[in-house]
C-alpha cells in the first residue's frame, strides 16, 4: 500500500519533468537529424510557461473543462500504472481521456478541430486493439493484470511476448503523435488540418495539453518499460531506446491517411500480437 | 519567479502572405533552414493564429485579403506583436497605385516592427523579430500591470 502511494505521488512529481526534458531531447533530436542545432533541452518548458501566461481565449466554457478532463485522466491512468494497478483500468482510463481530448475537439465550431477529432477517434480503433492484446498477453505470462504483480513476473515478459511487443511498438507511434501516425495532432504545426484537435485552444488550455502529453510519454514508456522489468536497468535503456527510435521513424516518414493506419495497425496486431499469443499458449501447455 | 520572462524564449510565429510575390516568403521559410535556424530561439512556424505570438506578415494588404489580415490578428491571444516584412508589406512598395491595393499592413492592422528589403533578406527577419520580442515583453508586462488590452471589433 504505501510503496503503490509512493509510486502514484512519485509519478504526479517527476513525470512532467522527465516528459518535458523528454520532448526537448525529441526536438533537439529531430533537428540534428535534419542538419540543424535546434532549441535548447528545456524548450518545451519554456513554451509552456509562455502559454500559461497569455491570455487564452475559449470558444465555449466547455472547451477548457474537457482539457481539464483529458489532463484529470491522464493523471489517473498513470497513477494507477505506478501505484502498479490494474493494466485494464489503465488502459480504459487512458481510453476515455483520448475520448475527452476528441470531446473538447468537437465542442469547437472549427472544421479543423472536428477532423483532428475524427481522427482522434479512429487512431484510438487503430491502437486499442494491440492495447487490449497486450494486457492479455502479460495477463497470460505473468497470471495477474496487476501491474505491481507483472512488474515481479519470473518470466521476462519480452521474451515470452516478444510480437506483442513489436506490435506495441508499431501503435506507440500512434499514442506518441508521432509520423506516420499523427494523423489528428502532430508534433510538427504547419500541416493540412492546421493543429487538428488543438487548433481552438490557447494559453492555458494549451499548456495543458502540453503537459498532458509529457505524463502520456512518460505513461508509454512506463509500458515499454514493464516488458523488461526483470531488469529495471535494462528496462529504462530499453525505453530510451524505444523513444528515440520513435524520434528517428517521425523524421523519416510522411503522414499516412488514416485507412492505411487502421490498416496497418490491425494487421501488426493480428500478424504479431494474436499468432504471439497462439503459439505462446501452444508452447506454454 | 522571473515574470514574463518566456515571451522571449519561445515566440510562436504566425506567417501571411497578404499580396507578396513570395520573395519575402521564401526569405521568411529560409529563416528555418539549416543556415540560420530560428529554432534555436525557440521559434516555431505555427501557421495557427489561435497560438502564435507574432504576426509576421509579408505583401501589401488588398481589398480582397484585408479581411482576412483583420481575422487574423483578432483570434491571435494577447500579448501578441506585429511583424510588416518587405517593401510592399511597409507602404504597398511597386504595387501601391494598383486600384486593389490599399498600402501597407498599417493601413489594416497596427504594425510594431517594420523590416525593409526587396526581397527583404533573412538577417533582417530576424533582427526584425528580435525587435519584436522587445515589444511583445513591454506588452506581456503592461498586460499584467493592468489586465488585457482592449480586443479590435471582431470583422463581420
Amino acid at each position: 500500500m504505501k510503496t503503490a502511494l509512493l509510486g502514484a505521488l512519485l509519478w504526479l512529481v517527476v513525470a512532467p519533468i522527465l516528459g518535458g526534458l523528454l520532448a526537448g531531447a525529441d526536438r533537439i533530436l529531430s533537428a540534428r537529424l535534419q542538419g540543424r542545432v535546434g532549441p535548447p533541452l528545456l524548450q518545451p518548458f519554456y513554451d509552456v510557461l509562455k502559454l500559461w501566461d497569455k491570455r487564452g481565449g475559449v470558444v465555449n466554457r466547455f472547451q477548457n473543462f474537457y482539457m481539464l478532463a483529458f489532463f484529470a485522466f491522464v493523471l489517473v491512468s498513470g497513477a494507477l500504472f505506478f501505484a502498479g494497478g490494474d493494466l485494464l483500468l489503465v488502459i480504459f482510463a487512458l481510453t476515455v481521456a483520448g475520448v475527452m481530448l476528441a470531446l473538447g475537439a468537437w465542442s469547437t465550431n472549427s472544421p479543423y478541430s472536428h477532423v483532428g477529432a475524427e481522427r482522434e477517434l479512429l487512431q484510438m480503433m487503430a491502437y486499442e486493439p494491440m492495447f487490449l492484446l497486450m494486457a492479455v498477453g502479460m495477463y497470460l505470462v505473468g497470471r495477474s493484470f496487476h501491474v505491481g504483480v507483472l512488474a515481479r513476473a519470473e518470466v521476462p515478459l519480452v521474451l515470452a511476448l516478444p510480437g506483442v511487443f513489436l506490435g506495441f511498438l508499431f501503435v506507440l507511434t500512434i499514442k506518441l503523435r508521432k509520423s506516420p501516425f499523427d494523423l489528428s495532432a502532430s508534433h510538427h504545426a504547419h500541416q493540412e488540418i492546421v493543429r487538428g484537435i488543438t487548433t481552438e485552444y490557447s494559453g492555458r488550455g494549451l499548456a495543458l495539453f502540453e503537459v498532458a502529453h509529457w505524463y502520456e510519454n512518460v505513461l508509454l514508456l512506463g509500458f515499454v518499460w514493464l516488458f523488461f522489468s526483470f531488469n529495471p536497468a535494462l528496462g529504462i535503456v530499453a525505453a530510451l531506446v524505444v523513444y528515440f527510435l520513435e524520434v528517428f521513424v517521425d523524421n523519416a516518414y510522411a503522414r499516412l491517411t488514416w485507412r492505411t493506419t487502421v490498416r496497418a495497425t490491425w494487421a501488426a496486431a493480428a500478424l504479431l500480437g494474436v499468432s504471439n499469443l497462439i503459439l505462446f499458449q501452444y508452447f506454454a501447455r | 519567479m522571473i515574470p514574463m520572462a518566456f515571451f522571449k524564449k519561445s515566440p510562436w510565429l504566425l506567417h501571411y502572405d497578404a499580396s507578396s510575390c513570395n520573395g519575402c516568403d521564401i526569405e521568411v521559410l529560409a529563416c528555418l533552414t539549416p543556415i540560420y535556424d530560428v529554432e534555436r530561439f525557440g521559434v516555431i512556424n505555427t501557421g495557427n493564429p489561435k497560438h502564435a505570438d507574432i504576426l509576421l506578415i509579408t505583401g501589401a494588404v488588398n481589398a480582397q485579403n484585408e479581411e482576412v489580415v483583420r481575422n487574423l490578428y483578432a483570434q491571435m491571444a494577447d500579448p501578441k506583436v506585429v511583424v510588416a516584412a518587405g517593401a510592399c508589406a511597409l507602404s504597398g512598395g511597386v504595387f501601391q497605385d494598383s486600384y486593389n491595393v490599399l498600402g501597407g499592413v498599417d493601413r489594416v492592422i497596427p504594425v510594431d516592427v517594420y523590416v525593409p528589403g526587396c526581397a527583404t533578406r533573412p538577417e533582417a527577419i530576424i533582427d526584425g523579430v528580435v525587435q519584436a520580442l522587445a515589444v511583445l515583453e513591454r506588452k506581456a508586462a503592461e498586460m499584467k500591470r493592468r489586465g488585457a488590452p482592449e480586443q479590435p471589433e471582431k470583422p463581420a
